[in-house]
């Protein structure tokens, strides 16, 4: 057979792309649960470590069912409904969704050591990538408890620096109303434009403006939505 | 036999694929901050580089001269993702770590080049130790980098704190340079050094 004929060519090619097509369905399909099980653990050990709980992963699954009291789904007026499954909801999907009326959004209710908590998570888009974390409230909706993000692609040592605990501890305090109860949520400002004193922004990096612009348009867009909730609760 | 014990040795040593050939240098300086993900990204590389150098062995007299590159980048890719996806499923935290890094190794030089200059001409027992051999010579400087960076960077080995907590007291802190990329340059060129100053054969005349 003519190893360099076009034909011969043709079909290798055409083989080649089906056999390695149907072996990596195959591995993904086969791991998929596995890895879907990991990305949850994450998500209650990112809950969790926004209340101020340290955990590994595997621990994660037993101390999310002490601290975490209930999880429920809210709509966009902020009434609680039911026929949810809040845990499973996905941000991304709710934010793509063009009817505004049809998004919902999770609420974890957390007790830890006494202190009621809540939890919302946050959603947006990084430099590269998604970025997402949770940002965890006391109990007057409005001061932060802590926070976690976490994300996909930004740069090491410049836009994922977000990860770190120095740059997450700086939240802790800070509050999303300002003193006319309107939202106004949290900005993160250039070094040389943060005023230390004030209670509605944090230090960014520089070299990683857009990641922390992404990472500001982030908190405002995903907190927006639970405004009514959070004034309804005051 | 010593000519296949050489193919596994010599890249370790005398052809060294990061020192000498200087290739693969990016993952190099990227995943070396701590051990643990330089020992699995080590890992990784020989796993794909050896079985990607047995596949197209096995194939190279049916593979069409026009398409071999698109044949080996589809190989490499294919086991790339493989890897890819078992580090998710099993050792999660390290996947994480090593973020784009997994995905980055399709574009690692060493592979593509073991493939175009060894698998394409020899039989498949020899393309694996050839594999082998790349792999381990890339991870044991991998794994060197790794450990001065993590001593000296964090006072840990492997996530376990080796630099007595009386020495912080005393007034020792950890090098932050070490965590950054340009220290991992200058660790490399240190091996370098050392290495071309021990082995006459390497040194330009």
């Amino acid at each position: 057979m003519n190893v360099q004929s076009n034909t011969y060519t043709f079909i290798y090619a055409v083989v080649m792309v089906i056999i390695v097509a149907v072996g990596l369905s195959l591995t993904s399909i086969s791991l998929k649960n596995r890895q879907q099980s990991n990305i949850e653990k994450e998500k209650k050990q990112s809950i969790l470590k926004s209340i101020g709980i340290e955990c590994t992963r595997d621990q994660a699954v037993d101390l999310f069912s002490t601290y975490v009291k209930n999880v429920y789904a809210i709509d966009y007026q902020g009434q609680k409904i039911d026929g949810v499954d809040a845990f499973s909801l996905d941000l991304a999907v709710e934010q793509a969704k063009s009817d505004e009326t049809q998004r919902y959004y999770p609420v974890f209710e957390c007790e830890n050591n006494g202190t009621k908590l809540n939890v919302f998570p946050v959603r947006g888009k990084g430099l590269w990538g998604p970025i997402w974390g949770f940002v965890a409230l006391e109990g007057d909706f409005n001061t932060v408890y802590g926070v976690t993000f976490d994300h996909k692609s930004e740069t090491p040592g410049l836009g994922a620096e977000i990860t770190t605990a120095d740059f997450q501890a700086q939240f802790v305090g800070k509050q999303i109303f300002n003193d006319l109860n309107e939202f106004v949520s949290i900005l993160v400002k250039k070094p040389a434009q943060y005023n230390p004193n004030d209670l509605h922004e944090v230090q960014g990096f520089s070299g990683s403006t857009l990641t922390c612009n992404g990472l500001q348009d982030m908190l405002e867009n995903s907190l927006k939505p639970y405004e009514k909730f959070f004034l309804s609760h005051q | 036999m010593s000519k296949l014990s050489k193919l596994v040795t010599d890249p370790i040593n005398l052809n060294n694929p990061i020192t000498v050939q200087v290739l693969g240098i990016c993952s190099a300086l990227a995943v070396t901050v701590k051990l643990e993900p330089a020992v699995v990204m080590s890992l990784s590389v020989t796993f794909v580089i050896a079985f990607s150098n047995v596949i197209i062995s096995l194939l190279r007299n049916t593979i069409p001269t026009r398409i071999r590159i698109i044949v080996q980048l589809v190989v490499i890719a294919f086991l790339v993702i493989i890897v890819d996806q078992f580090l998710k499923a099993f050792v999660y935290d390290v996947s994480k770590q090593l973020s784009v890094f997994v995905g980055l190794i399709i574009t690692n030089c060493i592979i593509m080049g073991r493939l175009e200059a060894f698998a394409l001409g020899n039989k498949p027992f020899p393309a694996l130790l050839d594999g082998i051999g790349n792999g381990a010579g890339y991870g044991i400087i991998l794994i060197i980098v790794a450990f001065f960076r993590e001593l000296f960077g964090s006072g840990t080995i492997w996530g376990l704190q080796v630099i007595p907590q009386a020495l912080y007291d005393a007034g020792y802190e950890n090098n932050g340079l070490m965590i950054l990329p340009p220290m991992a340059l200058i660790v490399v060129g240190a091996i370098i050094w050392i290495q071309r100053g021990s082995f006459k054969s390497l040194q330009e005349k």
